[in-house]
């Protein structure tokens, strides 16, 4: 669960690293009574969760409360790289000497945390490893003992950092450590972390991202949950514990497992066919699971055909059959529905299916080109 | 012979009085696996499956009175990196974890700790492992897979059974299948696996698959090219995947530059593992 600008800053408060002055606000009226509260020029920027914001118009300075307004009027409900805006932070204008990028990370090759930082703040860390690596400082944390403080001498040494600012650099790093723990978090990143022309540092934005199997530690944080951040049907998919991610093809799909999921849709991507979904009923789901995926499906508009694929295992091929049924009985199928079941209580289940318009299908790539045939024909 | 788990294998089960720790405990017994003992805290005492395997509170006890030299652990996500080092604790030589969604710092924590014990961690977020005919530690359906001489293993779980499924109806038998898991932290990786089946001596050909995500695949290829003399056959899940879309498991996740299917496939197909466009098309690559 990534967290929205805001909300890492309020954590960031929490955890005594500085942010500039500012406020979150809904409509135009109250960007307008926070750009007059703040008195001087402010940035007012969008809270959508995505990357590259500025380059889309989401971050814009007003001198004026008047021209915050006018730019609070542009902005709220602004579309900015598929995301509404519907909130917009509102923050006093900090004049910037140096801007510095850091973050800590989970480091999937060394399996650790890691500490990141670079005299290149303000640009994406990808386009820094790709212009300049050599300029991103990287210190693996021992996740046991945790952040060493030479460490952190370290980091700011080697990325030119002057001494005066070393104690401040430092004591920022080790709370950021605290929220990255304390938090569950796989990243939080500060980018930039700005020296402002009086000398201060100052955290201009901030990123944090959770990790969602920690999410039952951490239930005041729940609430930062954001609906807008979804897709509907991802959304419905959550809520019946369902993983669903929405690929852009006309083929359905039901697999169980994830890794038999990517397979099938890879496979029907072979065959020159594309699947509509990628999603994974999980081990052991019963017929109500398979009702609710089965009707998420249905009711993607672009969808032609539908291959649903199961394993038996845990999984039982007769709860699977059920499923698909019940839907059967209360709406009219517009799509044909391709059915491979091996496994568990597979005969029962295909015994089920017969005299129902479904298709069924022995072999998985059998199975995968009646589907993408048929998807074809649908698309005519 | 097989790798990690045989027919002198004595299984403890972590959690065995949960719905899932039951159910397959009983599964394994059924495989005729050797399960000599069940922990769950609380519980000690009680007897579970008729009287079939005794409840211990603790790992030691149930190591010290029963023998246990390998432990299967089903507990709850929330609790089990705490279940991982009282089974390293109690200096279990084989822990396999099946439970899915554990906190990925929980695991980091207890990958540093393994890092200075001799326990191996297989998973977590795996299906286990199997040793057709010898015994069964997870959750691999036993009736899909027969003995023999290819060794299998697997980032994925249902993927693996189909896998398993396609070369029991070609007549291929397995030495051992292992599960590794879907996690992106998680305890042995490919290059691990493989080693144990260059060194076993019933293990001739090896089937490996893949998924998105991490450079596991590629580290393997490394080792394949330096080390193993034995024919690879590789699968790689996720060629129709989108970069920073996880795919189900949490280690399914395209990051920057790393982690996808087709730098896998090419990078296992220049150290010469013939690569299945489909499970199915396993067994045909086989030659042994």
């Amino acid at each position: 669960m990534r967290l929205q600008e805001y909300q890492s800053k309020t954590l960031f408060t929490m955890y005594n690293i500085p942010i500039p002055n500012g406020r979150i606000a809904e409509s135009v009226r109250e960007v307008k009574q926070i750009s007059e509260e703040l008195g001087e020029a402010v940035v007012i920027k969008a809270q959508v969760l995505t990357g590259a914001r500025g380059k889309a118009g989401g971050i814009r300075m007003a001198k004026s409360s008047q021209e915050a307004e006018t730019i609070a009027n542009e902005m709220l409900g602004k579309v900015i790289n598929g995301y509404v805006t519907k909130k917009v932070l509102v923050d006093q204008f900090v004049s910037i000497e140096k801007e510095i990028y850091l973050s800590i990370a989970n480091d999937r090759i060394n399996q650790k945390p890691v500490l990141m930082a670079s005299s290149f703040g303000g640009m994406d860390i990808e386009e820094i490893s790709i212009v300049s690596p050599e300029k991103i400082v990287k210190r693996i944390i021992d996740p046991l003992l945790g952040l060493r403080d030479y460490q952190l001498r370290d980091v700011a040494i080697n990325i030119d950092l002057e001494r005066s600012y070393w104690q401040q650099f430092g004591e920022i790093i080790k709370n950021l450590w605290r929220v990255y723990v304390d938090c569950d978090a796989t990243l939080v990143e500060v980018n930039p972390l700005v020296i402002t022309k009086d000398g201060e540092l100052c955290a201009l934005d901030a990123k944090i991202v959770m990790d969602d199997n920690a999410l039952f530690r951490h239930p005041s944080l729940a609430d930062f949950h954001d609906k807008d951040a979804e897709s509907p049907a991802e959304f419905e998919a959550r809520k019946a514990g369902l993983s669903y991610v929405k690929m852009g093809g006309n083929i359905g799909c039901m697999v169980n497992g994830a890794g038999l999921a990517m397979a099938t849709m890879d496979i029907l991507e072979s065959l020159g066919g594309k699947a509509a979904n990628f999603l994974d009923i999980g081990g052991g789901a019963n017929a109500q699971k398979v009702e609710d995926a089965l009707r998420l499906i249905l009711d993607d508009p672009q969808v032609k055909s539908i291959l649903i694929n199961v394993f038996g295992g845990i999984t039982r091929c007769d709860e699977v059959a059920k499923g698909i049924l019940n839907v059967c009985k209360e709406v009219e199928l517009h799509v044909p529905i391709v059915v491979r079941l091996v496994g568990t209580h597979d005969l029962e289940g295909l015994d089920m299916l017969e005299g129902s318009p479904l298709i069924p299908a022995r072999s998985l790539l059998k199975a995968a080109k009646i589907a993408v045939n048929k998807a074809a024909e649908g698309a005519k | 012979m097989s790798i990690l788990i045989n027919n002198e294998t004595r299984l403890l089960v972590q959690g065995v009085t949960g719905y899932e720790g039951l159910f397959h405990t009983e599964q394994m017994l059924s495989y005729r696996s050797n399960i000599v003992a069940g922990v769950t805290p609380g519980k000690g005492g009680d007897w579970v499956l008729n009287g079939k395997v005794p409840v211990f509170d603790s790992v030691q006890t149930a190591v010290e009175v029963t023998g246990a030299n390998a432990s299967v652990i089903f507990v709850p996500a929330k609790y089990v990196s705490d279940a991982i080092f009282e089974a390293v604790d109690a200096d279990l030589p084989l822990v396999v974890c099946i439970t899915e969604g554990a906190p990925i710092q929980d695991m980091m924590r207890v990958r540093q700790y393994l890092s200075s014990r001799s326990t191996r961690l297989v998973g977590p977020n795996c299906p286990g492992l199997i040793s057709p005919g010898e015994c069964k530690a997870g959750i691999i359906p036993g009736d899909i897979v027969i003995p023999g001489n290819i060794g299998v293993v697997s980032r994925s779980g249902t993927l693996t059974y189909e896998v398993l499924y396609s070369l029991k109806q070609n007549d291929l038998g397995v030495s051992t299948c292992i599960g590794i898991g879907g996690d992106p932290v998680k305890g042995l990786g490919f290059v691990d696996i493989l080693e144990l089946f260059e060194a076993d001596a019933k293990t001739d050909a090896i089937v490996l698959i893949g998924e998105i995500g991490g450079d596991d695949e590629e580290r393997a290829a490394e080792y394949i090219s330096s080390s193993l003399t034995k024919p690879v056959v590789g699968f790689v899940a996720g060629l129709s995947a989108v970069a920073g879309k996880r795919m189900g498991h949490a280690g399914a996740l395209i990051e920057g530059n790393l982690g996808s299917a087709d730098k896998k496939v090419e990078a296992l197909q220049s150290v010469g593992v013939k690569i299945a466009r489909s499970p199915e098309e396993i067994p045909g690559l086989i030659t042994i």
